[in-house]
C-alpha cells in the first residue's frame, strides 16, 4: 500500500512574502463572506442588540472620561495661542471644528480598537482554541453567522452613535473650561461651535465612524476567528487585533480626509 | 464490562472510510485509514496522543478536509457536499469534545437550547423545556439548568456536553477522549453513560480515547491506531491477544498503572 501523502506545496517567493499576500487573502475573504452571512436569513436579531449593548453601552463610561478630558485639555492647550492674538472669542469655533471633525471620530476609533477589538480578539480566539467555534458548526449552527456577523453589525452601528456622543461630551468638557476662563454662556458657546461646521462635514465624521467601526468588528473577529497554536494564540490574536485596527483606522483617515478635501476643497 | 454487539454482514454501514489521507505540513497524521461503523454499533478507535484519532473524527463530520480518500456518512461522500447538505447530515450528527466545548457565557439551558431553537425555528417554547428537562434527566444532572459551565466540574461539563449531543437526537455519536481528565470513578459513571444513551437512542458511535477501560466498557469493535495507520482491529481481546511489544506496552501500562 502506498503510505505517502501528497507533499505541500513549495513557496511562491519566500514564507513570509507568501504568508503575507495570502493573510490579505484571507482577510478579502472573510470580509466577502461577512457582506454573503449578513444578508442571508436567518437573522440572529437578538445577538445584535446583545452585541450593541457590549460594544455601545460598555463603553460609554470610557468615552466619556476621555473624550471629557480631551476637550478640557485640548482647549488648554489652546487658549494662549489664540490669546496672543486676542482671539480668545474663537476658542469655540476651533474646539468645534478640532473635535467634531477630527479628535471625536479618532479618538472613539483608537478607544475602541483597544477596548472593542481586543476583546473580539480575545473572545473568539478563546472560543476557538476551546473548541466552542468547532461545537457550533457541528451542531448545524452557523459560527460565522452567530458569532461575526452580529459582532461586526454592532460595531458598525454603535460606533458612529459613540462618536457623536463623543464629540459632544468632548464639547461639554470644553464649554466648562471656555466658560470658567471666558464666561462664555452656553448658547454663546453652542453657535460658535457649530457655526463654522455644515451638515456634511458632520455626515463625513459619521462615515469616518461608520468605516472605523467595520474595520474594529471585522479585524477583531478575523484575528480571534483564525486563531490557532491556544493561550498563546488567544494572547497574540488580542495584541494583533489592536495593532492592525490602529494602523488601518490611521490609514483610512489620511485616505478619507484626502478624499473629502478633493470632492469639497472648501470644507 | 459492555455487552458486545455482534456484527453481522447484513448490517447498514452507517460510516465508511476508505484509504484517508491527511497531513499538516511535512507532518503526515492519517496515513490510509479503512473504517467502518454499522448501525448500533460502538467503535473505538485507540491509540496513545498525537496519533491522528481526533484527526479522524474531525474529518468524518466536515471540521477538516482529507488530503485523499474517500469519507462516507450515510452513503454521502462528506467532501463533496455543498454548505447546506453538510448542515443537513450534521443535524444527524453528535459531537462530545475533549473538553466539552461548552459555551462558555451561556448558561446550561441557554447552552442547550441553542442548537435546538436554531435548527427548529419554529418550535414551541413548551418543547424546547421538555427536551431540555428530558436531556438533562437522561444525563442525571437537572438540577444544573441555571447554573454556568464553569461552575460545574468537569465530569459534569461531559455529561453537559453529552446532554446538548442528545437534544439534536442523533443517529451517530462522537466522543473525543470522553474520559481524558477525569477520575476513575467518574470515568466509569461516563462509560455507563455512553452504554446507556446507546441503548436508549439506539444511535452508533465512534468513541476516540486513550483510555483502555473506556475501551472495554463501551466498544463493540476496537480499532488499534498507530503512527496514523490501524494496526489491529477486532473486539477488546482479539485486539490485545498479541506479542507484538507496542500494544503489550500500551495494555501494561493502562492497567498495570
Amino acid at each position: 500500500m502506498d503510505t505517502t501523502s501528497p507533499q505541500p506545496a513549495k513557496y511562491l517567493i519566500s514564507k513570509s512574502v507568501d504568508e503575507f499576500f495570502s493573510g490579505i487573502s484571507d482577510v478579502a475573504k472573510f470580509v466577502l463572506q461577512f457582506f454573503k452571512e449578513a444578508f442571508t436569513p436567518p437573522y440572529e436579531y437578538q445577538e445584535v442588540i446583545k452585541q450593541c449593548y457590549n460594544v455601545g453601552y460598555k463603553s460609554l463610561s470610557l468615552i466619556t472620561l476621555t473624550a471629557f478630558i480631551t476637550g478640557i485639555v485640548f482647549t488648554k492647550h489652546s487658549r494662549p495661542a489664540l490669546a496672543d492674538f486676542g482671539a480668545t472669542s474663537w476658542l469655540p469655533s476651533l474646539i468645534g471644528i478640532a473635535i467634531m471633525k477630527a479628535l471625536a471620530p479618532l479618538i472613539t476609533g483608537l478607544i475602541c480598537a483597544g477596548k472593542v477589538g481586543s476583546q473580539m480578539g480575545a473572545e473568539l480566539g478563546s472560543m476557538r482554541v476551546s473548541e466552542q467555534i468547532d461545537a457550533m458548526e457541528v451542531s448545524a449552527v452557523n459560527p460565522f453567522k452567530f458569532l461575526v456577523v452580529t459582532r461586526v453589525l454592532a460595531a458598525t452601528l454603535m460606533i458612529p452613535l459613540l462618536v457623536m456622543y463623543s464629540g459632544f461630551i468632548g464639547l461639554l468638557g470644553s464649554f466648562l473650561n471656555v466658560h470658567a476662563n471666558e464666561q462664555t454662556s452656553l448658547v454663546t458657546f453652542i453657535h460658535g461651535a457649530f457655526a463654522k461646521i455644515n451638515f456634511s462635514e458632520i455626515i463625513s465624521s459619521l462615515a469616518r465612524a461608520l468605516i472605523f467601526g467595520f474595520t474594529i468588528g471585522i479585524i477583531g473577529c478575523y484575528k480571534g476567528y483564525t486563531t490557532t497554536q491556544g493561550t498563546e494564540g488567544v494572547g497574540r490574536a488580542a495584541n494583533s487585533s489592536v495593532v492592525v485596527i490602529m494602523f488601518l483606522i490611521f490609514i483610512e483617515e489620511i485616505i478619507i480626509v484626502q478624499f473629502m478635501n478633493w470632492i469639497n476643497p472648501g470644507g | 464490562m459492555r455487552k458486545h454487539v455482534s456484527h453481522s454482514e447484513g448490517k447498514e454501514v452507517v460510516i465508511s472510510i476508505s484509504k484517508l489521507y491527511k497531513s499538516f505540513d511535512e507532518n503526515n497524521v492519517l496515513q490510509g485509514i479503512d473504517l467502518e461503523l454499522c448501525k448500533g454499533e460502538n467503535l473505538v478507535v485507540l491509540g496513545r496522543s498525537g496519533t491522528g484519532k481526533s484527526v479522524l473524527i474531525k474529518i468524518i463530520v466536515g471540521l477538516l478536509k482529507p488530503d485523499s480518500g474517500t469519507v462516507k456518512v450515510f452513503g454521502k461522500e462528506v467532501d463533496k457536499l455543498n454548505k447546506k447538505e453538510l448542515t443537513d447530515l450534521r443535524l444527524k450528527i453528535g459531537f462530545l469534545f475533549q473538553h466539552s466545548a461548552l459555551y462558555d457565557s451561556m448558561t446550561i439551558r441557554e447552552n442547550l437550547e441553542f442548537p435546538l431553537v436554531r435548527n427548529k425555528r419554529h418550535i414551541s417554547r413548551k418543547e424546547i423545556d421538555e427536551s431540555v428537562k428530558d436531556v438533562l434527566e437522561a444525563v442525571g444532572l437537572s438540577d444544573t439548568i441555571n447554573q454556568l459551565p464553569s461552575e460545574l466540574s468537569g465530569g459534569q461539563q461531559k455529561r453537559i456536553g453529552l446532554a446538548r449531543t442528545l437534544i439534536m437526537k442523533p443517529e451517530i455519536i462522537f466522543y473525543d477522549e470522553p474520559t481524558a481528565g477525569l477520575d476513575p470513578l467518574t470515568s466509569s459513571e461516563i462509560n455507563d453513560l455512553i452504554n446507556e444513551v446507546q441503548e436508549k437512542y439506539k444511535t452508533s458511535s465512534i468513541i476516540i480515547t486513550h483510555d483502555l477501560t473506556c475501551a472495554k466498557d463501551t466498544g463493540d469493535k476496537i480499532f488499534m491506531m498507530m503512527n496514523g495507520k490501524f494496526t489491529r482491529h477486532g473486539d477488546f481481546e482479539e485486539v490485545f491477544d498479541t506479542s507484538d511489544e507496542t500494544i503489550r506496552a500500551f495494555f501494561d501500562y493502562n492497567f498495570i498503572q
